[in-house]
């Protein structure tokens, strides 16, 4: 047991999809919440001012990583947002404009610092914004004898405060997003939550930097519940759904990476997009696959029931035996021979027509249909004398 | 000062800033117009792939194959964004994120694919990301020029469309003109503006450049042609503001500078524009709030003059403060300063009494009649 675990720890493989998939699972445990929300985009705007964060706590205390990093970026994430809603509330500028204004200027205040006071340590732009997930493995932590290395820790701690946060308050999570006026109604602070979610958003941001980068963070916090959200309507499914995507995408990455010889963070964030469009493209419900096969069965349904009401209008006609026949569809519905094949196989199918040589006759089940189209008011009535 | 002028990279840099700051100020008005600021910064991380994409089909460090590329993965970008806003149950921020992080993901697979292969000239790629203003070239700027005459020109040449578009879409689609073409044109100039602006300030602060000068300009005014000038201007300003400093040698990087600069004219906009700056704001509504106040007092002196039957009753300012609940003695200063009301003592009580002038009398039946200000 202890030999396999200090074999897991030693395997830089290892330790580098595990902290993919860390970075992906408390990435995406928030991220689903911001998608819900419609505040995606804030985690772009917090990962890039974090930058001015980590400069800033490193002028002030010089540590460029750990817990008082965290604390200081999850304040610069919130300084972030408090400033994009002090610009909207002017209702000079509009939300997304006010995004856009802030996280800029933070960045270009955090960079120049850096130019300034920071140039030969190891913080440095390219690094915040890209990460370097191939040698997390260099700097480790002793714990318990084992050498984990510190992206690990810090990822895993992360995670878990991100796990217990949506656990708790799950509840309550829960109804703020979907109908934040009841849950003030409720005597819940929505407000004060929310800003909880961004905080621990900032920290999980600055505990993945150095291995993933703030740009490619992003991909995490948005894209696997972005997939997750096209698969499922419960919100409890969704989080599953975005973890299991991240892990999947941590392992895919990894491996596709090192088979190419590619940035490996990148691959991990390309893989989370491969998983968005397989879902997009075979979601049960809402994926491509499934709609355009609904909307094919919504059009052979209609033809059918077009036919079911050319053959009852005709039914009782004199010239009933000239309507109701095969070649009539052609003519009469301007269907073309395919079609008016494959309706009529889909009516007799369904049992709403039967055939009498050429002549076609309606069923009771069709003569219904029909009526169904043609008297939509007399539904209701059937149903209470039924 | 002039010897830093007559400086050929220091040239060359002052005009692309400049270039930047007229482009991305013209389009990024119409983005920001249409409520889509954040549209430019998807665009902008979206188009390292291309960058990519362009180096490698090009060979080599050429301009423009990694603008054509730029182009066409950031079109690509706006569609995808589009397609998924439109057809999941996703919305647009959602769309944005997802277009932008896995097309700058792809864009750092690609850009490390390049570095491992080994090209010489892999150098140049990474000064997409954050911008390097000091690496252009001459020959850049002509393309970058070219491409900020182009964009200039189709503003000009479709500017009643482009404005009808922006303001109100469902109107210009009443008048049979080709909506979704205009927007997909003015997308593409957002795009283009992107592209002008990379080398100067990377595809990461692109974004605000889109942005920030056209809401600076737009806390000037009200009209669209001068919004579009002033936008310019601003970014053309800041652009030569990042261009200098950065010349003067202290390892500043150019495209912060700008952004700090632009974001420098964002803030004293939004509290000194006349009209709808925040300062003028508030110095209207104190003034109103100061009005109204001397016209609640003043019909309250004519209303108890009236119940008084007596034209000249001296109200006590003690009772007047009761009445309104505070302090009314500067109300009171402003109205005698107006001629509207006199002070004056009633024996035997020593405090201050206050009795309307005929000029306040008529002031207040004014105000008080049907149709007048106060209810």
């Amino acid at each position: 047991m202890n030999a396999m675990l200090s074999a897991f720890f030693d395997s830089p493989d290892a330790m580098v999809m595990l902290t993919g998939a860390l970075v992906g699972i408390a990435a995406s445990l928030l991220g689903t919440f911001l998608v819900l929300r419609g505040a995606s985009m804030l985690s772009d705007a917090i990962s890039h001012s974090i930058v001015f964060g980590i400069i800033v706590v490193w002028m002030l205390t010089g540590q460029a990583s750990g817990p008082v990093q965290i604390i200081g970026a999850a304040l610069t994430g919130l300084l972030t947002v408090f400033l994009t809603e002090l610009l909207t509330a002017t209702r000079r500028v509009k939300a997304d404009a006010a995004i856009g204004l802030v996280f800029p200027a933070l960045f270009s205040i955090g960079v120049l610092l850096i130019n300034l006071f920071a140039r030969d340590v190891h913080i440095d732009e390219h690094t915040v914004l890209l990460g370097e997930i191939g040698f997390v493995w260099l700097d480790t932590y002793e714990i318990g004898g084992y050498l984990v290395p510190q992206a690990v820790v810090w990822m895993g701690v992360m995670a878990l405060v991100n796990l217990a946060f949506v656990a708790v308050l799950f509840k309550e999570l829960k109804l703020a997003t979907f109908d934040a006026a009841l849950a003030r109604a409720l005597g819940f602070a929505p407000a004060l939550l929310s800003y909880g979610l961004l905080a621990l958003l900032s920290g999980t941001a600055v505990a993945a930097f150095d291995s993933v980068g703030a740009i490619l963070f992003i991909a995490f916090v948005i894209v696997p519940p972005s997939a997750a959200y096209l698969l499922t309507d419960r919100l409890s499914m969704m989080l599953v759904i975005g973890v299991a995507v991240s892990i999947v995408s941590a392992i895919a990455g990894y491996w596709l990476a090192v088979w190419f010889n590619v940035s490996i963070g990148g691959m991990m964030a390309v893989m989370t997009g491969v998983c968005f469009t397989l879902a997009l493209a075979f979601g049960p419900r809402y994926g491509m696959l499934a709609q355009w096969a609904r909307q094919r069965a919504r059009l052979g349904e209609n033809a059918a029931r077009t036919l079911a009401v050319h053959l009852f209008n005709h039914e009782d006609d004199p010239q009933a035996s000239e309507e109701n026949v095969t070649a009539a569809l052609r003519e009469h519905l301007h269907w073309s021979p395919a079609k008016s094949r494959d309706v009529l196989a889909r009516s007799l199918a369904e049992g709403l027509v039967t055939r009498a040589g050429e002549r076609l006759i309606l069923t009771d089940k069709g003569r219904q249909a029909a009526r169904d189209v043609l008297e939509p008011w007399a539904r209701g009535d059937r149903a209470i004398k039924a | 000062m002039f010897s830093l002028l007559a400086d050929y990279t220091i040239q060359n840099v002052m005009i692309g800033a400049a270039l930047l700051g007229i482009v991305s100020g013209v389009l990024g008005s119409f983005a920001v117009l249409r409520k889509q600021s954040l549209l430019g910064d998807t665009l902008s991380h979206a188009a390292l792939p291309g960058i990519c994409i362009g180096f490698l089909v090009a060979g080599t460090r050429s301009l423009p194959a990694i603008l054509i590329g730029a182009l066409l993965t950031g079109a690509l970008a706006a569609l995808i964004v589009l397609a998924l806003t439109r057809s999941t149950r996703l919305k647009t921020d959602a769309s944005l994120g997802i277009a932008l992080s896995i097309f700058f993901a792809l864009g750092i697979v690609l850009l490390t694919f390049i570095q491992n292969a080994g090209s010489a000239a892999q150098g140049g790629l990474e000064s997409f990301l954050f911008g390097q203003a000091a690496a252009i070239l001459r020959s850049d700027l002509y393309v970058m020029g070219a491409i900020a005459l182009l964009a200039l020109a189709l503003v000009l040449l479709f500017w009643k469309e482009f404005k009808l578009v922006t303001f109100d879409p469902a109107y210009a689609r009443t008048l049979g003109l080709p909506v979704l073409a205009l927007e997909a044109a003015l997308t593409t100039m957002i795009a283009l503006a992107v592209v002008v602006g990379l080398q100067m300030v990377g595809v990461v602060l692109m974004a605000a450049m889109i942005i920030a000068p056209a809401v600076a300009a737009r806390q000037w005014t009200d009209r669209l042609g001068v919004m579009v000038g002033l936008a310019a201007l601003f970014g053309m300003a800041s652009g030569l503001f990042g261009a200098l400093v950065s010349a003067t040698g202290r390892g500043l990087a150019t495209g912060p500078l700008i952004v700090l600069a632009i974001s420098a004219i964002v803030a004293l906009s939004l509290l000194f524009a006349p009209g709808r700056g925040l300062i003028f704001a508030a110095i209207r509504q104190r003034e109103n709030s100061r009005q109204l106040r001397s016209r609640r007092v003043l019909s309250t002196l004519y209303r108890l003059a009236a119940e008084h039957s007596d034209p000249a009753y001296p109200a006590e300012q003690r009772m007047l403060d009761a009445y309104h609940g505070a302090g009314t003695a500067s109300a009171l200063k402003r109205l005698e300063d107006r001629g509207l009301v006199t002070g004056t003592r009633h024996h035997p009580e020593p405090t201050p009494h206050w009795v309307l002038t005929p000029k306040g009398i008529a002031e207040a039946e004014a105000e008080l009649a049907p149709g007048g200000n106060v209810q």
